[in-house]
């Protein structure tokens, strides 16, 4: 069970969040973009064994998304970040 | 030595001694024609298919640890080709006839059983959604039959028809040619053939990196020294997305960890593959009399090769709810394997952005029951640089092209 820390609820269990995808930035302007970067943002992933940056949704408490970086190998939670 | 039931009796008479080793424990070479990187049921099926239809010499199989020991041997061996495109009906009905004739092809039993493959439908939505899946699964030559409550009784008796059931059974859809196969016997009757064919398979072997040169792959680095190699392919299931970080590019992959367990065992009770529209559930018998099941992932990436208590929890109360029997037995074992899910769903085959590197990824959670294409379409690409027909629109190129064949939306069950 991993036990997650909410920027804002603290240390709380695993079934009450959603993994929401690594952060993505999305390219710009449309007319610059080309099918290949578009298609990168849309579905090419780091995929990280280790250390991993991901989005998460505390979906089951406080509704907010946060920043938090986790160990894919381990599951240890290194890091919760609230959006700037 | 040629398996058969007077070798059995021979070696049955002299106590079982004589049995020769299956196959060989070669030492690394400095150097290969062809290095399949991943040892699994696909990379060994790659190997097999090399030596055999395209007559390579000097191929090497490298694995990290024992032969079988990732998600080939982690899988709960559902083999079935009910999918929603036909180009995955190509696909998996391609790995289904291989299966359909593989023990007499490589003289190893895989213990393929066709005890068929059913799925419950729980709702009027639910049997709308199968009548449009049969349909298009009878379009593309598949045998599937929709069926009806009573119909569904007879398969599964055990199943709860309760009327308050809190998943009432209003139907199934049914594969006939689908059922199970022994996973060891896969991977070990494919490393046997390939031994045979003069296929090093290089256990203990991790590899950790790649020297690139003119966007060609020189050598691969490994714990036992450098390989150089003319081609490599890559078969390592939930480790694609780590190698194609060393290579230089990205995949449209997610690893997560996916969980299965077996019960105590029993006598026989459950003659079918019994699976759950609703719940992604799936239970099935062993032959040793477990019961063996599984349904959805762990939904956050992982490489830890376990599952988390929510999710077995989950697994465990879908199960019990829809056969209420085998709420009394006592579970054994728990495990999982890290699989390399694309967003559609489907495999990623064929060239890579590195010249002479070649994939066989993306088969995430439903990948044992295509391990003869896998290691077929892999060979293909290997031998000749290009696709075979079947394997092509699985190319890479399919994200950028947005040709995605998304059967998580079309089949449903991924498994
Ligand atoms: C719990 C579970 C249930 C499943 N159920 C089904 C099912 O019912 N039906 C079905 O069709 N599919 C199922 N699957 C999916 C199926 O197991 C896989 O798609 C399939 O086995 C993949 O085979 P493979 O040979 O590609 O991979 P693997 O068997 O995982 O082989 C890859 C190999 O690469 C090796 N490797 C990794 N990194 C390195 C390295 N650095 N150097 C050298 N070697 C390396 C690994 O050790 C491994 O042996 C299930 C999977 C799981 C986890
Ligand atoms: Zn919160």
């Amino acid at each position: 069970m991993l036990l997650i820390t909410c920027p804002w609820c603290g240390p709380r269990s695993e079934p009450e969040f959603s993994y929401a995808g690594e952060p993505v930035m999305r390219p710009g302007p449309a007319e610059a973009v080309s099918d290949q970067s578009w298609a990168d943002y849309l579905y090419m992933r780091r995929n990280d064994k280790g250390p991993h940056q991901e989005n998460w949704c505390h979906a089951g408490g406080c509704g907010q998304w946060f920043m938090l970086e986790r160990d894919t190998v381990t599951h240890a939670n290194l890091r919760t970040q609230a959006p700037a | 030595m040629r398996y058969s039931s007077l070798a059995l009796l021979r070696q049955g008479i002299a106590g079982h001694g004589g049995w020769p080793q299956a196959w060989r424990s070669a030492a690394l070479q400095p150097s290969y024609d062809a290095v399949i990187i991943g040892g699994g049921g696909h990379g060994l099926a790659a190997a097999y298919y090399l030596a055999k239809l395209h007559r390579l010499r000097r191929i090497a199989v490298l694995e990290k640890g024992w032969i079988g020991g990732g998600n080939t041997g982690r899988n709960t061996t559902i083999v079935r080709s009910n999918y929603f495109f036909p180009q995955s009906v190509a696909l998996y009905d391609f790995a289904l006839r291989q299966y359909e004739q593989l023990s007499a092809e490589l003289n190893y039993n895989i213990m393929l059983s066709q005890r068929g493959v059913i799925y419950l439908g729980h709702s009027d939505h639910d049997m709308e959604t199968m009548a449009r899946a049969v349909n298009a699964m009878q379009i593309n030559g598949i045998d599937t039959e929709l069926l009806d409550a009573a119909q569904v009784r007879a398969e599964v008796p055990l199943a709860n028809f309760a009327a308050d059931a809190r998943f009432p059974i209003h139907g199934a859809f049914i594969q006939r040619r689908g059922g199970i196969a022994r996973h060891d016997a896969v991977a070990w009757g494919y490393a046997r053939a390939a031994d045979g064919l003069g296929v090093d398979i290089i256990q203990n072997c991790e590899v950790t990196g790649f020297r690139i040169d003119n966007n060609r792959v020189r050598a691969v680095e490994t714990t036992q020294g450098p390989v150089a190699a003319g081609v490599v392919g890559l078969s390592v299931s939930g480790h694609s997305g780590v190698f194609a970080g060393m290579a230089g590019f990205r995949l449209p992959i997610t690893s997560y960890a996916l969980q299965a367990m077996v019960s105590e065992p029993i006598k026989p009770a459950l003659n079918v593959v019994a699976s759950s529209w609703a719940t992604g559930m799936y239970v099935s018998q062993s032959d040793k009399g477990e019961l063996v099941f599984g349904a959805g992932l762990d939904l956050y990436p992982s490489y830890a090769q376990r599952g988390n208590l929510p999710t077995t929890q989950a697994i465990v109360a879908a199960m019990t709810e829809i056969f209420p029997p085998f709420r009394r037995l006592k579970m054994l074992r728990q495990w999982a394997g890290i699989v390399d899910v694309p967003w559609d769903y489907s495999p990623i085959l064929g060239p890579s952005p590195v010249g002479n590197l070649y994939l066989n990824a993306g088969w995430g959670t439903g990948g044992f029951k295509a391990t003869p294409a896998g290691g077929y379409f892999l060979a293909h690409a290997m031998a000749t640089g290009g696709h075979h027909p079947i394997s092509a629109p699985f190319d890479l190129s399919r994200f950028a092209r947005a040709a995605l064949i998304d059967e998580a939306a079309g089949a449903g069950i991924a498994h």
